[in-house]
């Protein structure tokens, strides 16, 4: 920590520095919010607990799905990009963007 | 063989005994071990997986001629707990993950254990049999009717020995009760009741009645945007049936006496260590979020564990814990990388040995870590396939925080955040522990001199 703080500083400046030094924690929420500027005004809050509530959300809705093929005979259904790995609302899935799901069938590995 | 009672760390050394699970390729994420809970006697063993299944290893008697060498566990049954599902209501996918067994204590030939995913719970019976009858008059050996009109003479069927055959049925399904994702289960003391807890209410079941349930706690808001705190934690004390505790991802623990009322919504006591406003930060409250509570065998203490820390409260002292154990505080330099990756969210759980003068929790790295209470030592080890030679001693670990790194350290940057140790198991009486890295199940013992 440099020894010539100017003397114009304010006290809160002096004490914001000081915080970044000594605690480790400070200095990581800092590093955080300048890679995000736009993270939640509310930390830990709301946001994290409705994702963690919604967990194993899937979009699919069968009306929807019959009803954008019924309007579009000829066209292609809006899909996902290719790369998109999570079904979201924004378009319309189909049953094959849904991940299979089986049960499984093999034994577990410590039994073995 | 001494029991774990007052065993200093420092005179204690590790050994390791067993390792399950391949260790080649081809191990695939159903296979990652999700809990693991030895039996009120320690004779059993069990774990349950991502893929739903699980698996029961029972302790070999042991020989006289091998004193040396203390009972092993082999594998005594393995099933098929849950299924994956898809709620087409709520467009929900349900997975089969076992988030937790518990034992129930035995009362007779049979073992019964609650399983549970995400929305519902299961007791299962696993029992022997070990004598078939035969000799029925209806049905020949194949089991195939016979014409009765062939049927001459009467026979009385007998019982004769087979193979031993250990058979696991659901006695009971449990379902439909929980809108939220189950964290938690805990056998009462009563023996007739159990809880399950959620994100937001916790339930009490008695075994016999599947159709209903009590709802105990509630802590959803009328105002889901007024959502401030979850519970993730619940556990009935050892010894008193009418008391529970829960631990909520803000750092506190209620205590509530089903005796006050219906509806437990207001605690009897609260626990809760003040915090210095000027240390807060944007991670405070994440890394305050207890993903752990048990009560201490003999009912008078409760630990915590939250990301950074194991803490140990006296139930009769609610502002602050009596003990603070640093799990791993070089990870509070890294929690920026640490949220991204989603780390800062892992459920680490806690254990007290059978005498709870020692407490256990998991790391990173394959690390996990003991602290005893009464001399204050604290010892870091490791599960690897390294260390896995028969009765090898484990060699403590050392994290390097700064500076120098001495030979047989390892730097902070060099972690493994992949290696995780989540879920670990004290035997109930002696210093054999069970410890889940990822897909294998370590089992180490105590040095035997």
């Amino acid at each position: 920590m440099s020894a010539e703080i100017p003397e114009a500083a304010s006290a809160e400046e002096q004490k914001e520095m000081e915080d970044k030094v000594t605690s480790p924690e400070k200095a990581e929420e800092a590093k955080l919010k300048a890679r995000y500027p736009h993270l939640g005004q509310k930390p830990g809050g709301s946001d994290f607990l409705r994702k963690r509530l919604q967990k194993g959300q899937k979009y699919f809705d069968s009306g929807d799905y019959n009803m954008a093929k019924a309007k579009m005979k000829n066209k292609q259904l809006p899909t996902a990009a290719p790369d998109k790995t999570e079904v979201t609302g924004d378009h319309i899935p189909t049953p094959q963007d849904l991940p299979q799901r089986k049960p499984s069938l093999v034994a577990s590995k410590l039994a073995g | 063989m001494l029991p774990g009672i007052g065993t200093l760390i420092q005179d204690m050394l590790w050994c390791f005994c067993q390792m399950k699970g391949t260790i080649e390729f081809g191990s695939t994420e159903a296979d990652i071990i999700s809990t693991v809970e030895f039996n009120h006697t320690g004779e059993l063993l069990a774990t349950g997986d991502k893929g739903g299944r699980v698996v029961i290893f029972q302790r070999e008697q042991e020989s006289k001629n091998q004193v040396h060498r203390r009972g092993e566990y082999n594998v005594y049954s393995t099933f098929q707990s849950h299924e994956p599902e898809f709620d087409y209501l709520k467009s929900l996918e349900i997975e089969e993950k076992i988030n937790k067994i518990r034992w129930l204590p035995q009362q007779n030939a049979a073992y019964f254990l609650l399983s549970t995913n995400d929305k519902t719970v299961k007791l299962w019976k696993v029992s022997e049999r070990d004598k078939r009858p035969e000799g029925y008059n209806l049905k020949d050996e194949e089991g195939r009717l016979r014409d009765p009109s062939t049927i001459t003479t009467l026979r009385v069927p007998v019982l004769r020995p087979m193979d031993l055959m250990v058979e696991a049925t659901p006695r009971r399904v449990f379902a439909n009760a929980h809108t939220y994702h189950i964290n938690s289960i805990s056998v009462n003391s009563d023996y007739e009741t159990y809880m399950s807890a959620d994100d937001l209410r916790i339930n009490l079941w008695n075994f016999e009645i599947t159709n209903q349930s009590f709802n105990i706690v509630d802590i959803k808001p009328a105002n889901m945007e007024e959502l401030t705190e979850v519970i993730t934690a619940a556990e009935f004390h050892p010894h008193h049936c009418n008391t529970f505790v829960y631990s909520s991802s803000k750092g506190t623990i209620r205590l509530c006496d089903m005796r006050t009322s219906a509806l437990c919504d207001r605690h009897t006591k609260f626990f809760e260590e003040p915090e210095d406003p000027s240390n807060r930060s944007f991670f405070s409250e994440i890394i305050s979020s207890i993903s752990d509570v048990k009560f201490s065998h003999s009912g008078r203490y409760i630990m915590t564990r939250d990301y950074l820390t194991v803490k140990v409260w006296d139930l009769n002292m609610e502002n602050r814990p009596i003990e603070t154990y640093q799990v791993h505080d070089y990870l509070r330099s890294k929690l920026c990388s640490l949220y991204e990756n989603d780390c800062i969210f892992d459920k680490f759980e806690c254990v007290w040995n059978g005498s709870d003068s020692v407490i256990m929790t998991g790391s990173y790295n394959n690390f996990f870590r003991m602290f005893d209470r009464n001399t204050k030592r604290d010892v870091t080890l490791e599960a690897s396939r390294e260390n896995s030679k028969p009765r090898a001693i484990l060699k403590p670990r050392k994290v390097c925080v700064g500076g120098k790194r001495r030979k047989d350290e390892i730097s902070v940057d060099s972690l493994d955040f992949s290696k995780k140790i989540l879920h670990t198991a004290w035997h109930p009486s002696e210093n054999i522990i069970a410890v889940a890295a990822t897909n294998n199940l370590y089992i180490f013992q105590d040095k035997v001199n």
